[in-house]
């Protein structure tokens, strides 16, 4: 049975579903229950946004644990609870504080695997929010998915509707690598059909999000929405949009967007990241290796700027890749 | 006035109770604008707290540094910052404080020794320990103050600063703010040490607690540890206990809390009352004194409010501009 289910609470159904199925699996972040402690209500928060809301009430403290606001020891912890047979869903609110534990993350979680050779395993999941629009700043509002992929080791995994964020949580979660999931804030309260049963999309299967003949726009996250509405545009312009949804960035899914250029001749990567050594500029470094000659035309990218994110609302808007910018890229490739 | 009581010429004593009232009126009033919806993003407010910031910046001077929070406002007015600056950065205007780049996370003015509100829990710290290291090998004398909360003196950048500022002897205070929360989990499940004093110990620093609603506990307890620091006696560790009057950020609703503690912190833990009380019960500044304060406050908020929403937002450039030095 499906039913029209925001993203927020798709992710929510995600960890109760697999913390009923597996008793292994435990979830940690700061103010996840909230109230801890404190004389008021339990479970006050359900996490910042409220995306965990209701698990403590099903699972009890021993698997919904509020943290310190120590995030190297707390997913530090998860890491090391991971080695050692559990499979931790530890929230990292804000993937920006990423920069406060992130030895745990990439010298420790993302190398066990190899570096103890291929005796360990990490089944760690580290979800938290990503991207602007929300007017929180520099340091509240990055899209460090360019960062995460970089790291061997890591798979790296950013839904752009609640669908997907359900069937790749649980994948996620049944998953025995380090997994960052990456949620976009603005899409959150954005709703689509899901079915209430559990279900998994595997990682490595782009989605094709509209197909079209004419060009072809990569992408992921939040941006799948930019592209389809310019997409919309570029339809009454006569110019036929396929939009390609990696889902997951690490694996990421080559073959699917080297059979669609292959068919259109064109490409537009568009990345909400800055642009040096970015998912655009992956896409389309691959590209111009293995379809360059199926290329007509130049590709292009359309990404935020090489800033930090700005505050101020009519900055934060130029920062963020528009659906015009989108469409305008487009038709450069058409020329 | 010849029967002061208080360690503070009354002409300190109208400076602080200002810098407080300023404080509150700046919250309050956000609070009322963000509710209109004309104010994006996140608002932390320092309502309630306003005795630690002005209790210790009373002992500083612009080349000393401090390193504040993601509740910084009443850290930036209590160490001399613009509010007019301030007001329009949180709106996003250009005339800013940081140009409408940073917002109210991120307010900070160098020139006048505020290294920066914080996005980041615990970041101030090393910072400041570079700041007060800055100072010591120029021998100016200035002391850096790094400010957090209960739940940020948890953050392992806090505690390693602690050890390093103890080895390498420097001017440092650290300041844990204690209003019982971090955002909705309270300290009791948080911080497993029952005094910060016994946590300070452990990592060979002095440390001291006052009740953070009593200007007069805080005023006087930072002027002793900022002294020694300012001669070379090293860090030390300051915990003011206090209550935040709003919730965690706008739009908060601090189902958290016990029955009535909103309203039982605003009758008996309101430093501000406590403070005239104390002033003016003891005959040292009058009624109508306190008044000409207030109603000049009230005109300094209201012109700020006014010019941030009629100041200009930046414009499309700036998008791109100090990024860098030069690049
Ligand atoms: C490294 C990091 N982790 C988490 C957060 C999210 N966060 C912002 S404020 C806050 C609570 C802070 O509590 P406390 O330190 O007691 O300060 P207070 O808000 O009470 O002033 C949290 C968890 C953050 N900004 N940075
Ligand atoms: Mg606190």
């Amino acid at each position: 049975m499906a039913r029209i289910l925001s993203m927020k609470d798709a992710i929510n159904e995600a960890l109760d579903l697999e913390m009923r199925r597996d008793p292994t699996v435990i979830i940690m972040g700061e103010d996840i229950a909230g109230g801890a402690g404190a004389q008021g209500e339990e479970d006050a928060w359900g996490g910042v946004l409220g995306v965990t809301k209701g698990l403590i009430g099903k699972y009890g403290a021993k698997r919904v644990m509020d943290t310190p606001l120590s995030e190297s020891a707390y997913i530090g912890a998860a890491v090391g609870a991971a080695a050692c047979g559990l499979r931790p869903v530890a929230e990292l609110m804000f993937l920006d504080f990423m920069g406060v534990c992130f030895d745990q993350i990439f010298n420790q979680a993302a190398k066990f695997k190899y570096m103890f050779g291929g005796k360990a395993q990490t089944p760690v999941v580290i979800r938290g929010m990503v991207g602007g629009g929300f007017r929180a700043a520099a340091q509240h509002s990055q899209m460090l998915t360019p960062l995460f992929t970089h790291i061997p080791g890591l798979k790296v995994v950013c839904p752009s509707n609640a669908y997907d964020a359900k069937g790749l949580l649980i994948q996620s979660i049944r998953d025995n690598d380090p997994v960052i999931f990456c949620e976009h804030k603005n899409l959150y309260t954005h709703a689509v059909d899901v079915p209430a049963e559990s279900y998994t999309i595997p990682f490595g299967e782009a989605a094709i999000s509209r197909e079209g003949k004419s060009a072809t726009i990569v992408t992921y996250g939040l941006m799948v929405h930019r592209a389809l509405e310019a997409a919309e545009t570029l339809a009454k312009e006569k110019i036929d949009v396929e939009v390609i949804d990696l889902r997951t960035l690490s694996p990421i899914d080559l073959d699917t967007v080297i059979e669609s250029v292959e068919k259109t001749g064109r490409l537009v990567a568009v990345d909400e990241a800055n642009p040096r050594c970015s998912i655009a500029s992956d896409v389309i470094a691959s590209v111009m290796e293995h379809a360059f000659k199926a290329m007509k035309s130049a590709p292009r990218a359309v990404t935020a700027p090489h800033t930090p994110v700005p505050f101020s609302p009519t900055l934060e808007d130029l920062y963020i890749p528009s659906a015009a910018a989108i469409a305008e890229a487009v038709r450069g490739t058409m020329k | 006035m010849s029967n002061n009581p208080f360690p503070l010429p009354k002409e300190k004593l109208l400076e602080a109770y200002t810098k407080m009232k300023t404080i509150r009126e700046f919250e309050e009033r956000l609070h009322v604008e963000f509710a209109k919806g004309d104010i994006p993003g996140f608002v932390h407010l320092y309502a309630g707290e306003e005795a630690s910031g002005t209790g210790i910046m009373m002992h500083l001077e612009d080349k000393d540094r401090i390193a504040s929070t993601h509740r910084g406002h009443g850290h930036c007015i209590a160490k001399g910052v613009d509010v007019n600056g301030m007001m329009a950065e949180i709106y996003g205007k250009v005339t800013g404080s940081c140009r409408g780049k940073g917002g109210s996370m991120h307010i900070a003015d160098l020139s006048k020794g505020m290294m920066g509100a914080n996005g980041i829990l615990g970041a101030g710290a090393p910072l400041i320990c570079g700041a007060a290291l800055a100072s010591k090998y120029r021998g100016d004398g200035g002391v850096g103050i790094t400010f957090f909360g209960d739940g940020a003196s948890n953050q392992g950048t806090v505690l390693e600063s602690m050890n390093l500022a103890a080895v390498w002897n420097l001017p440092v205070i650290f300041v844990v703010e204690n209003n019982g929360y971090a955002e909705s989990t309270s300290i009791d499940y948080a911080v497993a040490v029952d005094s910060y004093i016994d946590r300070a110990a452990g990592f060979g620093i002095p440390g001291v607690t006052v009740d953070g609603t009593d200007f007069f506990a805080v005023h006087e307890a930072a002027g002793e540890i900022i002294k020694r620091a300012r001669e070379g006696g090293g860090p030390a560790f300051l915990e003011c206990k206090m209550v935040r009057f709003f919730g965690h950020f706008e739009g908060d609703a601090q189902t958290y809390r016990a029955k009535g503690e909103n309203e039982e912190n605003r009758a008996n833990k309101d430093c501000i009352k406590i403070f005239r009380k104390r002033v003016g019960g003891a005959g040292v500044i009058s009624d109508a004194e306190f008044e000409k304060i207030d109603k000049a406050v009230m005109h300094t908020i209201e012109e700020s409010v006014q010019r941030a929403k009629k100041d200009p937002l930046p414009s499309a450039k700036e998008l791109l501009t100090d990024v860098y030095v030069s690049y």
